[in-house]
Order: C-alpha cells, then structure tokens, then sequence
C-alpha cells in the first residue's frame, strides 16, 4: 500500500508530534506519582468525591451552553455571568436566613428558598440578555453575535459590582450539612453529597424535559432545522428564550451549590473561570449534546482534582496545585486537537460551520 | 425606531419609550454612578455629572418619542407626548427614593442610601424632591421633544454649543493644564473654578461654539473639499499628514507630564491594536487571548534587561528588543498551530484560555525562577539612546510614537499586499479562498506572527517604563480593552484603532471617577456598537464603501458621527 506523501502537510506533522508529545508526559506523570506512592487511597478517594461536586457544578452550568449552541450555534459568552449573578443574589438572603436562624431551624426549606430566588434572577437575566444582545442579531455574521456576548459578560460583571459591591460574600455555613458521611472506609463531607445528588436529579429532570415533553421535542427540532421547525408550527422566538431560560435556572441553582462548598465566598468576578471551564466540559462531552454536558462536566471536575497530584507532581513541578485552573484550559486545547468533536460527539444540523 | 409599526402609533409608545428612560435612569442610580459622578463638576458648582446622569434619560426618550412622531408625520402631537414621556421617565427613579428612605436596603444594594436620595431629591426632602424629580424630568422629556421640533440648523448649533461647554467642564482640570501655557495663569484661575468651568466663562463659550456653527463653517469646509479635484485632495492630504506629524511631535511639550503619561499608554494600546486588527480586522481571526503576547515582549524585556532577573541585565533594551519580538513571534506561531483548524467561536474561547494559562503560569512558583512568579521582575532599566536616558513620560512618548508609526506602516502596507488581499478573503469565506490557491495554513500563522510580534513589541516598551512588572498587569482585561477599541475604532480600519484607543483608553484615563465603571462602560458599548454601527466610528475604506456605496473614505474624517 502506498501512502499519499503529499497529502500529509507540515501541519498534520507537528499535530501529531504534539499529541504524541502531550500523551508520553501524561503518561509519564501518572506513573511518577503512583511510583512514588506518596498518597493514599484515602486521598485519592477524597479528591474524587470533591472533584464529582465541583465537577456536577460544571455540568449544570455547561447544560445552558450546550442549550444554546445546539440551537443558535452561537456560544452564550455572558452564561458564566448568568450564574454569578443568581449566586450573588441569593447570598444576601443566605446571610438573612442564617442571621435569623431559618437556615439551622429548616434547612431544606431555606436552601429550596435559596435555590429558587438564584434560578430565578439567572434566568430573569439569561432572558433578557438574550432579549437585548442576541435576537437583533441573529442573522448577523457570527463574529458579531460573539461580541456582543463579550460585551454582556462584562456589562452583567460590573453592573453588579455596582449593585451589591466589589466584596466577597460568604454563604453562611449550614449546620445540617456540615458533617461527613461514611461511605464504606471512607469519609465523604456531606456537602460534596447533596449536592452531588441535587445535581443529578435536576440534570435527569432536564434530560426528561428534552427528551419527552412537547417543548423538549420543539427545542430537538429547532437545533436541527429553524426553517422546517417554524413550518410545523414552532414558535421559534418562544423556544429560544425557553432554552436561555432552562439554562439560565441551572446556573443559578449550581451558583448556589458552588457556594455551600466553597468557603471563599462570591463576588462579581466569580463566574468567568467557572465558565470558561463549563465550556470546557460541554465541549469535553460534545457540544449540543446534553447528556454529553452531563458527563463532561463531572469529567472535568474529576480531572481537575486529581491532575495537580495526579501528573503534575510527577513531572516535577513545584506547587502543583497553583496550576489547577491552567488544566481545564490545557484539557481544552487537548480535546480540540484529540477529539474536536468531543466523547459523545456534537449534536448539531448540518448547517454548523 | 419600529417603522412597521407606526401605523398604531399613539400615547403608549411615548409612555414606554418614557419608562425606558426612566429605567436607565434607576439603573445608573442603582449601581452608583449618579453617586460617584456627582462629585465631578461640569459648570460652576451647581452642575455635576451626576445630575446629567438623572436627567439624560428623561431627555432621551423625551428626543426619541419626539423623532418617532415627526417621522410618522404627527408634528402637533410631538409637545404633548415629549411632555407623557418626561413624565414616565420621572417615575422609575422614584424607587430609588422609596428604597433608600424607607427600606434598609444598604447591606444589599450599596450605592441606595441617604446619600443618592438626597442627591436625586436636590435635598428638599423625600415628598418635595420626588416631585420635583417627576418635574424636572417632565421639563426634560418636553426639551428633548422640543428639540426635534426645531430647524436643522440651530439645532445643530444648540447641540454643539452645549456638548462644547459640557465637554470643557467635564476635562476642565486637564484643559486647564493645556490652556495655562497660551492665555496665562490668571485668566486660566477664572475661567476654571472649584475644578469646573467658571459659568460665565461657559456662556461665553456657549455663544462661541454655538455661533459657528451656526454660521456652518465645517459645512463649507466640507463642501470645499468635495469639489476639489482629486489631485488637490491628494496634495491635501499629505499636508495633513505632516501638519499631523508635526502636531504629534509637539504634543508631550503643550500637554504636559500627567497627559503626556496617558498619550503613552494610549499609544501602547494603538501598537496593540494595530497587531490585533490584523488578526480580528484582516484575517477575522477573533484572538480573546491577545495579552498572552503582550506578556511574552515584557516577561522577555524584563529577564534580559534587568540587573535583578536572571539575565542579570546583559543586554540594554535595544538588544533585548528584537528578543522579545522574536519570542513574541514564536509563540504566536506556536499558540497558533492548535487552533489552525478551529471553526470561529471556538478559536475565540481557546485563544481566551491561552491568556489565563499564560498568567496562571507567571503567577506560579513552577517558573518563578525565570520571571518571579508573584512578585514579578523588578528594576528593568529605561531606554537609553546615545547615552540619553529615556527615562521621563515625555520621551517614552516619542518611543511609543515612532513605535505606533512603523506598525501602522506595516499595517498599511500588508493590508495593500497580496497577503492582505489573502487574509481579507479568508476573512469573508475560508473554503472559498482555500479553493483559490490560498494556503490558509501560512496565512493564518502568517497573521498569528504578525500581530503578536507587534503585541510584544508594545510589551517591551511598557515593561521598560513601568521598571516593575507583575502578572496582574496582564490579564484578560487587557485582550479585552485591545478589541473593544478596535471594534469601536472600526474592524480593519487604522484609523479606527487611533480614534478607538484614544476614545477607550485616552478618556477613561483623564476621567478617574470612571475607572470602576469602566469595563461596564465598554461592555454597554460592544454591544450598542454591534446593534446601532456594526462597522464602528471610522470604519475602512472597503466595508463603508459596501455599506454606502462611496469611494473616499476621508469624508468620514469630516463627519465620523455621520456615517449611518
């Protein structure tokens, strides 16, 4: 058989010299650090269950832009934000409910209270930013919808800077989940539990609504073809805001997860990272694929939590966990290279560019 | 505003229009800016920023409600529904008064407080204020619906005549600063006082502007130049270009230190933008992670040159200057070739996530022993030529001057090129231009390489100014200032990036009150700018002529408000 030398450019050389070169140091991390064995089972254990909450927090948010893109084929750069601000929100009430001691009298109740006032104002906020930044634009070449993204992100960012502040704010410590639960030989804090289930059951709630409901099945017809969907009768404006608005809910319930876990507290900056990640993982998973969100985000989570210990350390590198947030960026660039089209492959029309 | 509606056109588009304004009005209250601007004063003590920020709604809408009805052809109706829509927009604010004396809403919504009540309420009190709050709104709303009503030409002048007076007051330290060198130091103490403009000197001023243009001397300006012949506009131009020059050269020593600071920092901002208008502007490659090579030309700056860093200060910054474009160059490169295959969105949100590697990477004590990880690298030398040292704002001016012009060369130079002519169609269609013969691969890195190097260039340069380098000075923050001013400049447009650099990166810095609203500002206005003037302030040559159908693009230097 003879190979078509000409066919293989410079390019494809160095991609594959690159992938080569990023799988042998992975590698070769992973088994320093195991030779090494300088943790154990235990730790491994415990960074996974922090890397399943933070990660199902991922995946809640990377949900609303798997959404979005699977139907305007557009990323929502401003959902990042969409997420601070229902967590931002919901902190003052937090800080009410733990002052006047609802929050250690009802727990359930108050943290419901919480989660539906962080949904609401996120999606209050998805809605109309859509309203405002995307529809005008929706025929508009790609790169302008994609700047005027830019500019909500950091429009919501600092409006509410002005509204409640450049400080943080710490969601007051809730008694009832501040133990650890036993789960075998292990100690799991029961924070990381919650609001791991919490996640699940409101990932298979969406997974229902999508997959079985009418207005699941008119968004499943929207992302494959606009035109066709509004000759069958699709309210196509009205689908649109549903989906910026599911997307926008889950953001602000996992806004107010990420606070019950994280002690460092909110604040207006919070979202950016968390967004870019949850990017990260929608695209990990496939984009406009929702159970693919669903997977990639915990993914991302596990990955993030033990990739400092896991291969950084092995590789030598001091201070390991500085370099936490450069792996979700590093697992980005890799699955573009690797896999553009994520694990469970993008769901998305043919009319994709 | 909605043509295809006009037909139902009555009391409650005024109404709406009204409570918009009025919303944006509770808006600014509510995030602090009518507080914060309160303090800067325009005219004599008794008008402030704030205060332009409490009415600018009501006269808004009052001017578009104004603009609707004249165009539906209903001239009668404009003074009433001027006077609904004054009226509506003085309500909303109303609940900033409610809020901030009834409710201890203070732990929550900082900027709501006695003190923005009082501010709104011109100090009479919650019941006397808020009505006349309603009031001064009402007036507001008739003003800006008055003003549709009247002739094209006194309007204009009107306009001008006030945006003049409020333009000085509000620069009125910096104008100060400039005017003491031609008409004394005496006259200078009246005409600007309490950090305003004297109000008599403001009239004055008022009837000045507000004459010629009246009398139309820009007009006629125009028109002459129209019907020049084409040789003469060209003859034109180059005077222009060296008045311009000499202008530019002059300008550190008429405008002294403090402005002569900003001029450098703006004219860093236009070198990096001239890199990234390759990118984004010709190539339309949207690059979010642009500071990354910002970095690279200060981190390379700053290890070669300075006594302290690990290069022990072997070279001075002339040597260390091609170093640190030619590391900006392979990491252009190199940062490019990952994403040479990415489609649009995506490459945006990969090239944002380089930036945050790269400034997670200089903050860590993994390389800290090469660029000194939090603490930066410190005591990088100034600039010396022939034994000069460069070291005062003024000269620094100069080097980001000569700097900002040899980019601009280049620039304007590639874009006539063939691989400009390449880029600009990949810009427009990538598969179309791949089956012309384009190699989309070489030129893609080809701009990548391009607009870091001059990204890194403007690094060096500020890395040997500021002496001090931290990784802070290098965030998202910075891709995010570079784009938008191109944006607002116009995509593509040279000129754009100066008039964007100057408009995002100039004023901001005169007006310190604005820092903390700064990033809002640019956001409100990417998105303002994409709805209302896609193609921005001075846009290039090619993209007015598809909008407008003309062939000069020198009008739009007469008139850039102009240009729909």
């Amino acid at each position: 058989m003879k190979i078509d030398l000409e066919r293989i450019s410079w390019v494809d050389i160095f991609l594959w010299l690159f992938r080569i070169a990023a799988f042998v140091l992975i590698v070769v991390g992973i088994y320093n650090t195991l030779a090494a064995g300088k943790y154990t089972s235990e730790q491994w254990v415990t960074l996974i269950f922090s890397g399943l909450a933070q990660g199902s927090i991922y995946a809640l948010i990377a949900l609303g832009y798997t959404l979005v893109y699977g139907i305007l084929l557009m990323i929502n750069f401003a959902h990042g934000d969409i997420y601070m601000a229902g967590a931002f929100t919901a902190v003052f009430l937090a800080e009410y409910f733990a002052e006047n001691g609802f929050l250690a009298a009802h727990p359930f109740i108050a943290l419901t209270l919480l989660a539906l006032l962080a949904g609401g104002v996120s999606m209050a906020l998805a809605v109309l930013v859509e309203r405002i930044a995307y529809r005008p634009l929706r025929n508009a070449p790609r790169l302008v919808p994609l700047i005027t993204a830019i500019g909500a992100s950091f429009s919501i960012e600092y409006t509410f800077r002005g509204l409640y502040g450049p400080g943080f704010h710490a969601y007051p410590p809730v008694p009832a989940l501040s133990g650890s639960v036993h789960i075998g030989r292990f100690e799991v804090p029961t924070v990381q539990i919650v609001v791991l289930i919490a996640a699940v059951v409101l990932m298979a709630g969406l997974y229902f609504l999508v997959e079985r409901t009418k207005i699941g099945k008119a968004m499943r017809a929207v992302s494959e073809n606009q035109d066709v969907a509004r000759l069958m009768g699709i309210d196509i404006d009205w689908v649109i805001v549903f989906t910026f608005a599911v997307g926008g809910l889950l953001a602000g319930v996992a806004g107010v997860f990420n606070g019950l876990f994280r002690p460092q507290g909110v604040y207006f900056f919070m979202g950016f990272i968390p967004g870019i990640k949850a990017f990260t993982a929608a695209v990990l998973g496939g984009i406009g694929n929702v159970p693919g969100a669903m997977v990639g985000g915990i993914l991302l989570g596990i990955i993030e939590a033990l990739g400092p210990n896991l291969f950084l350390e092995g590789l030598g590198i001091p201070a390991a966990n500085q370099l936490k947030d450069a792996i979700a960026f590093t697992v980005l660039v890799l699955i573009l290279i690797f896999r553009p089209q994520g694990i469970f492959g993008e769901r998305l029309a043919e009319k994709k560019a | 505003m909605n043509q295809a509606q006009d037909t139902r056109l009555d009391w409650r588009t005024a109404a709406r229009l009204g409570l918009l304004g009025g919303v944006v009005t509770l808006y600014f209250g509510a995030i602090g800016m009518v507080l914060t601007f309160s303090v800067r004063n325009l005219l004599g003590t008794f008008i402030n920023v704030g205060q332009i920020l409490t009415v600018a709604g009501a006269l808004a809408a009052g001017y578009l409600v104004g603009r609707t009805f004249i165009e539906a052809g209903r001239r009668r109706q404009v003074i009433p529904m001027g006077l609904l829509a004054g009226f509506m927009a003085g309500l909303p604010p109303l609940i900033l008064v409610i809020m901030g004396t009834l409710f201890p809403v203070n732990p929550m919504f900082i900027n709501i407080n006695d003190e923005l009540v009082q501010l709104i309420t011109f100090g009479l009190g919650p019941v006397l204020g808020s009505v006349a709050l309603v009031l001064l709104s009402t007036v507001m709303g008739l003003v800006g619906a008055a003003l549709e009503l009247m002739d094209e030409r006194p309007r204009r002048a009107l306009i001008n005549g006030v945006l003049w007076v409020l333009l000085l007051g509000l620069f009125s330290e910096n104008a100060a600063t400039i005017l003491e060198k031609f008409i004394g130091h005496a006259a200078v103490r009246w005409m600007f006082q309490n950090k305003s403009l004297n109000p008599i000197a403001g009239a004055v001023l008022f009837i000045i502007t507000f004459g010629f243009s009246f009398l139309g001397s820009g007009d006629r300006a125009r028109q002459k130049w129209q019907s020049m012949p084409p040789e003469a506009q060209q003859q034109w131009r180059k005077y222009f270009i060296v008045l311009g020059l000499l202008l530019a050269l002059a300008l550190p020593w008429i405008v002294g230190q403090f402005l002569s600071q900003v001029l450098f920092i703006v004219g860093l901002y236009v070198m990096m933008g001239m890199g990234l208008n390759i990118v984004v502007g010709y190539a339309g490659l949207l690059d979010l992670g642009y500071v990354a090579f910002f970095a690279f030309g200060a981190y390379t700056m700053g290890v070669l040159t300075s006594p302290q860093g690990p290069g022990g200060g072997i070279l001075n910054f002339w040597a260390a200057l091609p170093f640190s474009i030619a590391v900006g160059v392979l990491f252009g490169v190199l940062l490019g070739f990952p994403v040479l295959n990415m489609r649009g969105d995506y490459l945006a949100i990969v090239t944002l996530g380089f930036g945050e590697i790269i400034r997670v990477l200089a903050y860590s004590n993994w390389l800290a022993p090469l660029i000194g990880g939090a603490q930066g690298v410190l005591g990088i030398p100034s600039p010396s030529l022939f034994g000069f040292e460069l070291g005062k704002p003024e000269y620094m001016y100069y080097l980001v001057l000569v700097g900002s012009i040899i980019a601009a060369f280049i620039a304007a130079r590639l874009r006539d090129s063939r691989l400009g002519r390449q880029w600009m169609a990949m810009r427009e269609d990538e598969d179309v231009a791949e089956a012309m013969g384009i190699n989309l691969v070489q030129t893609k890195l080809l701009a990548f390489a391009i607009g870091a190097s001059f990204s890194a260039a403007s690094g060096a340069i500020f890395a040997s100014r500021l002496h001090n380098i931290f990784p802070n000075s290098f965030g998202i923050l910075v891709s995010i200032n570079v784009l938008s001013l191109i944006i607002v400049g116009g995509l593509g447009s040279l000129p754009g990036v100066v008039v964007g650099a100057a408009i995002l990166v100039g004023l901001p810095e005169l007006l310190r009150e604005f820092a903390e609203y700064r990033l809002l500002m640019y956001g409100i206005l990417l998105i303002v700018m994409m709805l209302v003037k896609p193609e921005g302030f001075w846009p290039e040559a090619a993209r007015k002529r598809e909008l407008r159908g003309e062939e000069e693009w020198d009008e739009a230097a007469a008139a850039p408000s102009s240009a729909e």
